[in-house]
């Protein structure tokens, strides 16, 4: 670490004028922006949204020597400064003061890849132009030296009036220079004289050309093509290698989220049901007692168990993505998603969206095309999540005998499990194609990926990302999770009689089961199924847990049987197959459809997605227990 | 690959070999995705190596201002190159 702050706590939701000086972490995508932040920050940073859009950015401090404190804010790269996406669009008001709570940055950062220089520096004219205290860092300096490429930082700063530093963030290399170009920020800028004035460059040619004659004048080099990176594109880009490799890292992927998370989350569970043990020891019997080991714990250790395999994947992803591996993924995967209306840079989202929607969803941030993220972004909750999970086991185990298919290698219960997994992704296809055809009928797709050389990940990044990306689940998923269990659990015990909780039947929860029956009667459900579906809303294992609870309750005279004894009296099997069919296709997550308002900014979208699924699962249950009734 | 043009012979992108290199003349598509593909690199004038392509042959990659960009050919076919550089750049 190269900053003398120490470790101090969060930073607030949103940063405002009031709370200090701050600058602005400015520059084109795959520049080491976020690497440079990461270690000019560390730990004291935080997500935060802009008042009034619905972009996440982070926002970290800097302690100086002097004990001062200011604010790094990181904003979405840009390539010029003409916005046009919502990223750019933020990015833009930010540097031009346009965001009133914000006002003008103190000071600019501007980070450029110094392996190519002369195309990055085009960003450079229109942010001096702003006539801010800017400071230039070069970044990626090692990378630069080892391919041979020179540049000269004071020459360059003489023609551009500006301090030009020249860093490799991944290694820490020059990164006083900002450190110091932070502490002067505030103060009266020093700003050397410009040589020449700055043109006006009323275009992207003109400002091109004024690029490459400021990096002839200041001795730019450029280095040898990165010949490593060439090499192994030959290996996965081959035409018969490069398919097969990407199918094996999917693969991989998959097995390492379900295999490799299983024993974490097994352990996380126990640690869950421990605690909540000794929490109950600790308390005398009673409503409190109910509440919080039940209601709380209960509820949201059901969700904190997910959170393994969430940190797993996003590892995987992180490495995929700092590596530059993905960027080739998108691109071997995008003619296969071409043919159902989507592109290849969905592929990640997508495949993201078999853990939890939720990542999966803030993942399409990096579809540029509007149109794209879109389709994404509807089509990604019929991926089967992990949540859907706990409910098909259950339901499987309950009905579905194990005789095997192919011998030892494939039972009937799997085979349930795989067609139910496919079924997922055959409606997301489908829903893709419908949406090709009607409300996306004009837009096209399209697809530009920029390759960027391979680069080790670093072990600091990926680490700093996971603490992020668990704070994030733990917060969001926490609150709403929280809530709903705490309200179900109050609902189940009201109205009192006699002082003390009425049959469950007879709740608000169980006549709110009993009002619902009608309707879901045809498709094979009963009031208690009914509960489970309201409650699952908030999320779809939730419905084990209510099950557990409702089943729990009524048996309390008797030993209560385990809760598949218990299905299998209360259920049919047609009915217990248009429960699975519901849940393929049923968007029963709070969080998702929250996610879902967040990314595309209006609430039409997510209540237009969650009626189409909702009506799919509806019919699609109807359908099979109908089909059950007829034949059996 | 199915194309026998030469590399003088090549109109646009989508039609340039693997391994040639030609100048961007001009792009004939929407302001924005022109736009950003300038931003990238894909100025008229400049320097486009066809690099090579996803299995299949589609997206290709393409080298320009010192970096690789991959592109649908559907895309490519909209920018026009020429074998020769382009004088009088400065007019544009």
């Amino acid at each position: 670490m190269s900053d003398s702050g120490s470790c101090h706590g969060a930073a607030p939701q949103t940063v405002s004028r009031k709370e200090g000086h701050y600058v602005a972490l400015v520059g084109p995508p795959n520049a080491g922006k976020s690497t440079l932040f990461n270690r000019l920050t560390g730990l004291r940073q935080k997500v935060a949204n802009f008042p009034g859009v619905t972009v996440e950015h982070h926002v970290g401090r800097v302690k100086d020597s002097t004990g001062r404190e200011l604010f790094v804010v990181d904003l979405p790269g840009i390539y010029s400064m003409t916005p046009r996406s919502e990223d750019e669009q933020v990015t833009y008001d930010v540097l031009t003061g346009a965001k009133e709570s914000l006002g003008l940055p103190d000071g600019i950062i501007l980070i450029l890849d110094s392996t190519n220089l002369q195309r990055h520096l085009v960003l450079a004219a229109p942010v001096l132009a702003l006539g801010l205290p800017t400071l230039v860092v070069l970044n990626m300096a090692d990378d630069l030296e080892a391919r041979g490429g020179k540049v000269d930082p004071s020459a360059l700063a003489r023609e551009i009036g500006a301090p030009v530093a020249l860093i490799s963030a991944a290694s820490g290399q020059g990164v006083e220079r900002v450190v110091q170009f932070l502490q002067g920020t505030g103060a009266r800028p020093v700003v050397p004289q410009p040589r020449v004035e700055l043109p006006v460059l009323p275009n992207l040619p003109a400002r091109r050309r004024w690029a490459g004659r400021v990096g002839l004048q200041a001795g730019y080099t450029p280095p040898a093509p990165p010949e490593w990176t060439r090499r192994l594109d030959r290996i996965f880009l081959h035409p018969v290698l490069g398919p097969l490799i990407f199918l094996v890292v999917v693969l991989a992927v998959f097995q390492g989220i379900f295999t490799g998370a299983q024993p974490m989350m097994d352990g996380v569970e126990s640690l869950i049901g421990w605690s909540g043990e000794r929490l109950g020891n600790l308390l005398p019997e009673g409503i409190l007692r109910s509440l919080l080991v039940e209601g709380v714990w209960g509820g949201v250790g059901s969700v904190v168990v997910f959170l393994p395999q969430i940190l797993l994947l996003f590892l995987f992803i992180g490495i995929l993505e700092d590596s530059g591996y993905l960027a080739r993924a998108a691109v071997i995967a995008d003619r296969t998603m071409s043919r159902v209306g989507l592109q290849g840079k969905a592929f990640i989202p997508l495949l993201s969206a078999y853990a939890c929607a939720v990542p999966a969803i803030m993942a399409t941030r990096t579809i540029e095309n509007k149109r794209d993220r879109l389709a994404t972004v509807l089509i990604a909750p019929f991926m089967t999540c992990s949540a859907r999970l706990p409910v098909y086991t259950l339901l499987i185990a309950a009905f579905v005998p194990n005789t095997p298919i192919v011998g030892q290698l494939l039972g009937l219960q799997a085979a349930v499990l795989l067609g139910l997994y496919l079924l997922g992704f055959a409606a997301a296809v489908g829903t893709a194609l419908l949406l090709r055809s009607t409300v996306l009928r004009h837009a096209k797709t399209t697809f530009v990926m920029e390759l960027p050389a391979y680069r080790r990940p670093s072990l600091r990044s990926l680490l700093l990302r996971l603490i992020d990306r668990a704070v994030i689940f733990l917060k969001r998923a926490g609150t709403v999770i929280l809530l709903v269990t705490v309200l179900l659990w109050v609902l189940a015990h009201l109205p009192y009689k006699d002082g003390k909780a009425p049959p469950i039947e007879e709740s608000i929860a169980g006549q709110i089961g009993r009002a619902v029956e009608p309707a879901i009667q045809p498709l094979g459900f009963n009031w208690k199924i009914g509960i489970g579906l309201i409650t699952s809303l908030a999320a779809r294992e939730v419905i084990v847990g209510t099950l557990g609870t409702i089943y729990g309750i009524e048996n309390a005279e008797q030993d209560s049987p385990p809760l598949i004894e218990s299905l299998r009296k209360d259920l049919t099997p047609g009915g217990a197959f248009a429960l699975m069919i519901f849940f393929a296709f049923a968007m029963q997550c709070f969080s998702t459809v929250a996610i879902v308002r967040r990314e595309l900014g209006s609430w039409a979208w997510p209540a237009a997605q969650f009626a189409y699924m909702g009506l799919l699962a509806y019919f699609g249950a109807l359908a099979t227990n109908q089909l059950w009734l007829h034949f059996r | 690959m199915q194309l026998s043009f030469k590399n003088g012979a090549a109109q646009t992108l989508a039609q340039l070999p693997t391994g040639s290199q030609a100048y961007l003349e001009r792009l004939d598509l929407p302001e924005e995705m022109s736009q950003r593909l300038m931003e990238l690199g894909f100025l008229p004038g400049t320097s486009v190596v066809a690099a090579g392509s996803a299995p299949g042959g589609d997206p290709r990659i393409f080298r320009v201002d010192g970096s690789e960009i991959a592109l649908r050919r559907d895309t490519a076919c909209r920018l026009y190159i020429s074998a020769e550089p382009i004088p009088d750049l400065d007019q544009i």
